[in-house]
């Protein structure tokens, strides 16, 4: 039988620049840093794709869900090049400043309006960094969550998904029946960088678009106002600053060592 | 004084630290209830050490089947304990599972979500030190009861002691809440050293330690001081070290007393999951590596050299 597998994805700031918020709201300054696909969906996207191919030919696909703003249209092409069937794009003004919960919310409302077997989403957004929608998405669905994947098995005829739950020191071996709610780990697999034929392909792939309304949302629950936590205020802290710096001499150890003994360290 | 309650994290005999420094926190702003979850949880030791780190009243429910699926059933059980005492807040340590189980909680008991505080204040104001460290916000839940996940870390453990009333609790689990099923446990750590997370010292090499062999220096410095080892992205990525150990902006999160840095050039992916560590050292052969820009003690050598050096030092010093 085949499997639909959604790919959850997030648009954010570019990981490897600086960020801020924004006075007026207190929420993250999207326009100061390059939009980009959150990386760590990219894994999430990889392992939909492996797990649509391992089914063959049989009319399995892999959908991409995506909530952001109307420029998010890109990373959702980027995620439709990588080799991924159809999109759904959450898009909607209110929805600016949701909190996890909200968010939780719109999400599986989206996922209500097609059927589905897997979604898979990443560890966690490299912005918010709270990695806690898959699980709220589980809960509001009451479905099983397999989370944390570095290793992900599913069972088609069995109807059902084991995972390699990463843990501190090891991982846990975890069992479901489908549909699940999945999220990957960094290093799960090397996600494939798009090929010149699929960017093309892309572009005439379906792009379905759902806005507040289409998701039978109340926009009070939704937004900056529907937010069940506030910032009260933030403050920028002045960069930490640089101490001493020597050059080793051979005595470099001696002088780390008296150093921490300095300190009460050692 | 109201209650607020903190989910212990034990394995079976002891606390961990992480669950001090909740217990810490709690007495700040409420009367301490420590909810212990899984076998193991009703042992009288692990009973009298959260009362001497302030507990008031311990919930225990030992029940098997509340850790053979993961994170749903102690959902289950805070949510049933939050219907029953009405806590003031309830605090979680900030580790993978911990988030889960505070945003499935917020969601089933219709509560706002804080995560990764790094203290709380009065009003219970919880303080976020986010993007490395960089901006300090400060947040507060408006709907339902705040629900709250804490740093490992971030406070300082301190003993005052509680009553320790122990209260039985039993959990009706929904076939929902034990569908994630854990079939086996598989532990591959090294035995011995400290939780990443949890360590007072972290020794974190990168791509300049070269090699999957290069890091039995990091390893041996690490177990000479107690800590745990790190590894940057760039480490992780070329297979040096498991992933599980990698510090940055896509890792873990450290805040220990002494990170040392061996190998690391500072980019600021590494630096979004260390910098905010009470006293940094670190050792590269790049004199220009920015790293040295936000180390305390900076050395510009060779690690391969420094590194056993160091370890000896360490060893002869501590006597």
């Amino acid at each position: 039988m085949p499997l639909t597998i959604v790919a959850c994805v997030k648009q954010v700031p570019d990981s490897w620049a600086e960020k801020r918020l924004l006075d007026i709201d207190s929420t993250l300054d999207r326009e100061s840093a390059d939009p980009v696909l959150n990386e760590l969906d990219e894994y999430a996207i990889e392992e939909a794709l492996r797990i649509r191919e391992a089914q063959g030919e049989d009319g399995s696909e892999v959908v991409v869900l995506c909530m952001g703003p109307e420029r998010a249209t890109d990373t959702i092409r980027k995620a439709l090049s990588m080799g991924a069937d159809r999109a759904i794009h959450v898009v909607d003004d209110q929805l600016h400043g949701s909190d996890a919960v909200a968010t939780s919310a719109a999400l599986t409302r989206a996922l209500g309006t097609t059927q589905w077997d897997l979604a898979v989403f990443g560890s966690e957004s490299t912005d918010a960094r709270m990695s806690v929608v898959p699980a709220m998405v589980a809960e509001r669905l009451a479905l099983p969550q397999l989370t944390f994947a570095q290793k992900v098995e599913v069972d088609t005829a069995g109807r059902s998904a084991t995972v390699h739950r990463q843990t501190d020191d090891g991982y846990d071996i975890v069992s479901a029946a489908l549909p699940v709610v999945i999220s990957v780990v960094e290093k799960i697999n090397e996600p494939r960088y798009p090929s010149f034929k699929n960017i093309m392909a892309a572009k005439k792939k379906p792009l379905e678009t759902l806005d507040v309304a289409a998701l039978g949302l109340d926009p009070a629950e939704v937004g900056l106002a529907g937010a069940w936590s506030a910032v009260e205020a933030f403050e920028q802290r002045p960069p930490r600053q640089g101490g001493v710096k020597i050059t080793d001499e051979g005595d470099g150890a001696t002088k780390i060592a008296d150093y921490l003994v300095g300190q009460k360290m050692l | 004084m109201s209650e607020i309650l903190v989910l212990v994290e034990h394995d079976g005999g002891a606390a961990k630290k992480v669950s001090h420094e909740l217990l810490t926190l709690a007495s700040r702003h409420g009367e301490p209830g420590a909810v212990v979850v899984g076998p193991g949880a009703d042992d009288a030791g692990l009973a009298a050490d959260l009362a001497r780190f302030g507990a008031a009243r311990i919930y225990t429910a030992p029940d098997a089947a509340l850790v053979s699926a993961i994170v749903a059933p102690k959902v289950a059980v805070l949510a049933q304990l939050m219907a029953e005492r009405s806590p003031a807040a309830v605090l979680i340590a900030s580790t993978a599972e911990g988030k889960e189980i505070a945003g499935r909680l917020a969601v089933r008991t219709g509560s706002g979500v804080i995560t990764d505080a790094v203290d709380i204040d009065a009003g219970l104001t919880a303080v976020q030190s986010v993007f490395g460290g960089s901006t300090v916000v400060r947040s507060r839940v408006t709907t339902g009861t705040p629900i709250v996940t804490v740093r490992p870390n971030a406070t300082a453990q301190q003993e005052s002691a509680g009553a320790g009333e122990v209260v039985a609790v039993s959990v009706e689990l929904a076939a929902t809440d034990t569908a994630a099923a854990v079939v086996e446990h598989v532990v591959q750590a090294k035995g011995g050293r400290p939780e990443l997370a949890e360590a007072a010292i972290v020794v974190s090499g990168g791509r300049g330690v070269g090699s999957a062999e290069g890091f039995d220096l990091v390893e041996r410095l690490a177990d000479a001081l107690g800590g745990a080892v790190g590894a940057s992205r760039a480490a992780t990525d070329a297979g040096f070290y498991p992933h599980q150990y990698q510090v940055g902006q896509t890792g873990k999160t450290v805040s220990p007393q002494l990170y040392i840095a061996l190998g690391i050039s500072g980019a600021i992916q590494h630096r979004a999951g260390m910098q905010t560590s009470k006293t940094i050292v670190a050792v590269n052969k790049d004199a220009e590596a920015p790293i040295f820009d936000l180390a305390d003690f900076g050395v510009v050598g060779d690690l391969f050299a420094i590194a056993p050096q160091l370890t000896e030092q360490v060893e002869s010093r501590k006597g």
